[in-house]
């Protein structure tokens, strides 16, 4: 289970506190959209959770563990990351990428264990990755690059994933794909999978719950289907131009 | 892991072949007999000063120096996360070289005293004067690859080599002759100028780079993720950075102290070494990286010191021939090299 207990992200400097004071749950198993547009916090909460920057104020707690405070192994091994960054790495196979997510679990060497060698095949097998695990990575495309991260982060076994954006560069089947797999593995195994996403659709569909940043460092929680008839996602999104419909779940051109 | 035993028995193979070939072969041609007699000492003295003064740690600052420039360039290109990178191409060297000119210059000015220890200390205080040269420049490339593409950061390597090779000339004009022959052969590289004496400080520090490196080569393969993903796997990121670069100061120092400017062999050992390996993963790569970056080394060397009738052939002008292709061909195909701004 992920809490925030009164945690504020931002940054040091102009830009400031960007979201303040969140208290939030999100239960084991579940899987949990983060929204808003860009520029509204997402990647800054989610960086935040992740541990990878410092938090302004408060605490984000794993089980009842603070997150900043924990050690970087002990962090590795229970916190997962998946980013928009495409990576280049020449020279790495898709199975050298995925085994990287045993790495918090290895001896100094780095050598891999009967057992990690098997969690490494089977979180190939759940990303849908098998078919091009002795590829390089350089070679694939996009939608492949994602699954054999998101493979990597299952490698991990973690009691939270973090996925920032990471259906940025995947067409739509690619990114029904990956929501769904990472929907069905938050149920089989207990993670939390937090994800951000512009994909207001799809996240509304396939979330269990939906985290809504309005852009002026708010944020709203709730199922999808609350969020839209309380009119939230209309007052996040919408534009001059644009109003998001809660009589048919999207978008709209005005006039 | 099998392919890596067999390409690293291949190349320790090949690396002893031509060992023995470096140690007949020459001026004056030896048989191996007459190697075998002169290092146990019941040969000629002549020959047995030709092969224990001369010959001996000739291939062995090769073997030494040139396995450490290709564990050098396997680090420097992991942590940069640039194919082109290593101690040459981005101005490690031409650091080392320049605070080798300034150790030499302060000690001619600071009189004869200075420079007597100097000369007496030559390997010690070479390898320092590197050691800090060196760690400028690699603290220097390393914040500047923050703000610059790799093609940038390769030409400024580069700009600061002759920067180097022009700041060393005018230090040696003006700086004593005695100082000068401290000095001797710094426009090329070489294997031949490092004594029996020298050796301890070149294999020292080289040792110790390499143990640096093994203990963080899980880090720097995580690494290859780049930092963020790398922090996520629980990799101190700043200190793993710092630790790369400490060793690759103690890999590449020496070498430039003691042999000059070597070039290419960081640049393209890497890429063999991968090769052979088929991954990337830094571990296997150091042997690898060290046994070719050796074998290069050493047949570079033994190319320049056959018995040719005239001697102008320059170790790096044989390093260039093999290199400067392989260089292009990346510039040209490497995908981290034409897509990087």
């Amino acid at each position: 289970m992920l809490c925030l207990d009164k945690l504020s992200v931002g940054y040091v400097g102009p830009r400031g506190t960007v979201l303040a004071d969140l208290t939030l749950e999100a239960p084991a198993g579940s899987f949990v959209c983060v929204l808003g547009r860009n520029g509204a916090g997402k990647s800054t909460l989610m960086w935040t959770i992740a541990g990878l920057q410092a938090a302004r104020d408060g605490r984000a707690l794993l089980g009842n563990e603070d997150i900043a405070a924990m050690r970087p192994q002990a962090r590795a091994r229970a916190i997962a990351v998946v980013l928009t960054e495409r990576v280049l790495s020449p020279g790495l196979t898709v199975t050298d990428v995925v085994s990287m997510g045993r790495q918090p679990f290895t001896g100094w060497q780095g050598r891999l264990s009967a057992e990690d060698d098997e969690r490494v095949v089977e979180a190939l097998a759940q990303a849908g990755a098998t078919s091009f695990a002795a590829r390089p990575f350089d070679g694939l495309s996009d939608g492949e690059r994602q699954r054999v991260m998101i493979a990597r982060a299952i490698a991990q076994a973690p009691r939270l994933m973090v996925l920032d954006e990471i259906t940025a560069f995947l067409d739509l089947p690619g990114r029904v794909e990956a929501m769904a797999l990472l929907r069905a593995h938050a149920r089989a195994t207990g993670t939390t999978v937090l994800l951000s996403s512009h994909d207001l659709d799809l996240s509304l569909q396939l979330a269990d719950a939906v985290w809504l940043l309005d852009g002026t460092g708010g944020l709203v929680v709730g199922p999808a289907a609350d969020l839209i008839v309380a009119g939230h996602v209309g007052r996040a999104f919408d534009t001059d131009a644009v109003r998001f419909s809660p009589e048919r779940g999207r978008f709209e051109l005005i006039g | 892991m099998a392919r890596s035993v067999t390409g690293a028995s291949a190349l320790f193979l090949s690396i002893l072949v031509l060992a023995a070939a470096s140690l007949c072969y020459g001026q004056v041609t030896l048989s191996p007999l007459d190697v075998i007699g002169a290092m146990t000492g019941f040969g000629d003295p002549t020959l047995s000063e030709i092969v224990w003064a001369i010959r001996l740690p000739r291939v062995l600052t090769a073997v030494v120096a040139g396995g450490a420039l290709g564990v050098a360039g396997t680090l420097m290109q992991a942590l940069f996360r640039n194919p082109m990178a290593d101690a040459w191409s981005l101005g490690l060297v031409a650091g080392g070289q320049l605070g080798v000119g300034l150790a030499v210059a302060g000690a001619a000015f600071a009189g004869p005293a200075a420079l007597l220890f100097l000369t007496s200390f030559a390997g010690l205080s070479l390898t320092l004067g590197a050691v800090i040269g060196v760690a400028a420049t690699a603290a220097a490339m390393a914040a500047l690859a923050r703000r610059v593409g790799n093609i940038t950061l390769l030409v400024v390597g580069l700009m600061l080599g002759f920067t180097a090779q022009g700041l060393v000339s005018v230090i040696l004009h003006f700086a004593s002759r005695v100082g000068g022959r401290v000095f001797s052969g710094w426009d090329d590289g070489t294997f031949s100028a490092a004594t029996t004496a020298d050796l301890p400080w070149l294999v020292l520090p080289v040792a110790c780079g390499l143990a640096l490196a093994v203990v963080n080569a899980k880090g720097l393969t995580a690494l290859l993720l780049g930092e963020t993903y790398a922090a996520s796997l629980g990799t101190n990121v700043p200190r793993l950075r710092r630790s790369i670069l400490a060793a690759t100061v103690l890999l590449a120092a020496p070498v430039t102290a003691l042999c000059g400017p070597v070039t290419f062999v960081g640049l393209i050992v890497p890429h063999l070494a991968r090769r052979l390996a088929r991954t990337a993963r830094i571990l296997p790569l150091i042997p690898l990286a060290g046994l070719a970056g050796a074998l290069l080394a050493l047949g570079a060397d033994f190319i320049v010191h056959l018995p040719w009738e005239q001697h102008f052939l320059h170790l790096n002008a044989v390093l260039a021939l093999v290199g400067a292709p392989v260089v292009i061909a990346l510039l040209v195909f490497a995908p981290a090299m034409r897509s990087s701004g």
